[in-house]
């Protein structure tokens, strides 16, 4: 008995620490069941149930298509509107809506927080990963539209897995600052609905990234949205991968990364003592 | 930390700064400024609850006006296998003390240790979803109170066995009754297998039943020789339960020690809130034109309010009311009611003075004196009504609940239950007069007066 014997030790936190990835691997099937129950949970009692995460940016994709490619005819490298907007909204989507969840994760989940102890970063985590469900179905979606297109795949498609994962840190790190700050200060849930839109329009997601002026582009691709829609379009649409687009988002995203884990794990001893 | 001890508190202290006053401003020019000012001081204000100078962390400095020190120098060593209770009155720094022990929160100052693996339950059915099924609710609230999967796999039978809503586990629980739901939630709490339970009043909510399993299972667990730490009201149970209790006092130890000393220290320390209603304002008082009720309350036999009587002393009902309109005749009664829903009794006023009179209009104290060794011990409800019989028999007021109480042991050997000392049953518990004759049977049963002697001393 005394091997398997867990010692816990409950004392202030002190200083800046990074994720205790050993506990977290210990919660691994408690994480498990939170994703699932976001899954679950998202298409209780409707009548389309999945079909929704199709819907949802189907109708955007068409709706930008009208406005942004029939009437503004934005310019698009010569690539079909309808086609250049899919590869774009579906990621898009899924980091909004992820973003969104992540960065409530914490004030949504106060009664659970105050109940009970488990690592506090599965909270704004958890959706992250249920949003994967949804992406997954509306690449369905994608991959429609090119064959409608009649876009071949190109080996670029191997590296869509780096653009999904460079994805799924967007809302991941956004949702690590942001859940942290909400809880103390309820001013993040009235200007996410606001920065979103925002975000949206400082992505090429309706219009091109190459219309972005030379001397602006890596102050502008700084944003890791750009990198992963930019990734998304090449690696889908079998383009040259503009890496000049892509590796300043990254290396955003692993300072953001790192930086929020250090200043959730900071702020995580007070989440229940502010709620 | 020596092996045998299951939790080591070292000096754990929790320091809250409370909600500080907005400042008002006078004129619209000074509101403008505030208001524009405010952002930065909205800032500052909630950073300021969780961040404190070294000067304030001082204890033995006695904190500022907007400071709280929840728990304040607590240390205590449990071993394992012990029972140990946590009682102290609201405010005492119980549930801090149970959130630090849980994790919910981290101390201020201070260490804890424990040793094994721990479960804590401050709560049931925590993170039910009213759209899952029950069968899935049980997956997620077992690893939510520290399950892996497939220890939840191993007791799942068991678990709906327990619960009977076997025929219900593939309905969302939103179509429960919410008797169901915390039927199949308690479940899931009574199959954890933990080595040492930290344990909440989880017992204050759901029905007499329930509460009354809540506690059984705690027993028996205790009786596994797990380690307990079981924070409450229901002296009862702590009495009961536990080996060892500790008071909190304004966040700090006040008593640690075996639970007769303890509790009975906690219901002589009496002034309870709870066994007394007041309805200071009139207006808002239950009745009508003729009557109103002024308070209610339970006393103990010094006078004082008290929530928690001692089984072996006579206490008080008091009821004043005051009559609005006189020239009626009028009964105050009350009825007590055990945490079971079960009316114990009913009493009607019957004091001579008053039987068949008119009363007229004026302010009315009436009490009530129950008899020590009467109730059982327990949680008891009072509920108190004001009949009219003329003209037609009509009821002013009728107040349900309105005062609750605990009647306790604290295990002297001189009560009803002598020298036992385990759950016993009964809703009353008089002490009755014993006698026992004694015919002695063959020469060598015949015990001599040492060995009775030797048996009194014990």
């Amino acid at each position: 008995m005394a091997s398997s014997e867990q010692v816990t030790v409950i004392e202030p936190l002190r200083g800046w620490r990074l994720l205790d990835f050993k506990e977290l691997r210990d919660y691994r099937d408690l994480f498990a069941f939170l994703v699932w129950r976001d899954i679950k949970v998202l298409y209780a009692q409707t009548i389309l149930g999945f079909a929704w995460a199709i819907l949802n940016p189907l109708m955007q994709i068409l709706i930008f298509s009208l406005i942004f490619g029939k009437v503004a005819k934005l310019p698009t490298d010569g690539i079909p509107y309808m086609l250049f907007s899919t590869v774009a909204v579906v990621p898009w989507t899924y980091v909004s809506d992820s973003m969104t969840h992540s960065s409530q994760s914490l004030v949504t989940g106060h009664a659970i927080l105050g109940k009970i102890y488990f690592p506090r970063v599965i909270f704004p985590a958890t959706p992250v990963l249920a949003k994967l469900v949804d992406f997954s179905i509306a690449l369905l979606l994608v991959f429609a539209m090119m064959a409608w297109f009649r876009v071949l795949p190109t080996w670029n498609l191997l590296l869509l897995p780096v653009f999904i994962l460079m994805m799924v840190a967007v809302p991941l790190t956004a949702g690590l600052w942001l859940s942290a700050m909400a809880i103390r200060f309820r001013d993040v849930k009235f200007a996410m609905s606001f920065g979103i839109r925002m975000l949206m329009y400082s992505a090429p997601i309706i219009y091109s990234a190459s219309q972005i002026p030379d001397p602006w582009r890596t102050v502008y691709s700084l944003n890791p949205i750009v990198g992963v829609i930019e990734g998304f379009r090449a690696t889908l649409l079998g383009l040259p991968v503009p890496w000049e687009y892509i590796l300043p988002g990254m290396g955003t995203l692993v300072v953001g990364l790192l930086g929020g884990m250090l200043y959730f794990r900071r702020m995580e001893r007070v989440f229940v003592d502010v709620i | 930390m020596k092996h045998d001890v299951a939790v080591e508190v070292s000096n754990v202290s929790k320091l809250y700064r409370l909600g500080l006053k907005a400042e008002k401003s006078d004129s619209l020019a000074a509101s403008a400024a505030t208001f524009f000012k405010s952002p930065l001081k909205n800032f500052r204000k909630y950073r300021s609850l969780y961040q404190f100078r070294d000067s304030e962390l001082d204890l033995d400095v006695e904190p500022g006006p907007d400071l709280l020190w929840a728990v304040r120098d607590v240390s205590f060593e449990v071993p394992r296998g012990q029972v140990l209770g946590i009682i102290g009155r609201n405010g005492a720094g119980k549930s801090t003390m149970l959130k630090i022990l849980s994790r919910i929160t981290t101390p201020t100052l201070g260490r804890v240790e424990i040793r094994g693996r721990v479960s804590s339950l401050l709560e049931v059915g925590t993170g039910f979803h009213n759209e899952l099924t029950g069968r899935e609710n049980v997956y997620l609230n077992g690893t939510i109170l520290g399950m892996r999967k497939r220890e939840v796999d191993r007791v799942f039978d068991a678990i709906v066995e327990f619960s009977g809503v076997g025929r219900f586990l593939d309905t969302p629980v939103k179509r429960y009754s919410s008797g169901m739901k915390v039927r199949l939630a308690f479940a899931v709490a009574a199959h954890l297998e933990p080595e040492i339970l930290i344990v909440d009043e989880v017992l204050s909510v759901g029905d007499a039943e329930f509460q009354r399993r809540c506690i059984g299972k705690m027993e028996s667990i205790g009786q596994e020789g797990r380690t307990i730490l079981f924070v409450s009201h229901n002296m009862p149970a702590v009495t009961r339960m536990c080996q060892r209790v500790i008071m909190l006092q304004n966040g700090r130890t006040l008593l640690d020690g075996p639970p007769h000393d303890v509790v009975g220290a906690y219901l002589r320390a009496g002034a309870g809130r709870q066994a007394e209603a007041r309805w200071d304002d009139l207006t808002q008082a239950p009745g009508e034109n003729l009557a109103r009720l002024r308070s209610l309350s339970v006393r103990d036999s010094d006078g004082r309010v008290s929530e928690a009587v001692d089984i072996r002393k006579d206490f008080t009902v008091r009821i004043e009311f005051e009559v609005l309109q006189g020239g009626k005749v009028l009964f105050p009664a009350f009825s007590l009611w055990n945490e079971e829903g079960l009316a114990v009794f009913a009493a009607m006023d019957l004091d001579t003075k008053w039987r068949g009179r008119a009363r007229p209009a004026g302010t009315y104290v009436c009490h009530a004196r129950i008899p020590g060794n009467l109730l059982a011990e327990g949680t008891f409800f009072l509920n108190t009504a004001l009949w009219q019989w003329e003209p037609r028999q009509r009821i002013e007021y009728h107040v349900k609940e309105a005062v609750t109480f605990q009647v306790v042991d604290t295990h002297e050997g001189d009560s009803a239950r002598g020298d036992y000392i385990g759950g016993l049953s009964g809703v009353v518990r008089p002490k009755l007069d014993w006698t026992t004759d004694w015919t002695p049977g063959a020469a060598d049963d015949r015990p001599s007066d040492a060995v009775i002697g030797a048996a009194g001393a014990d």
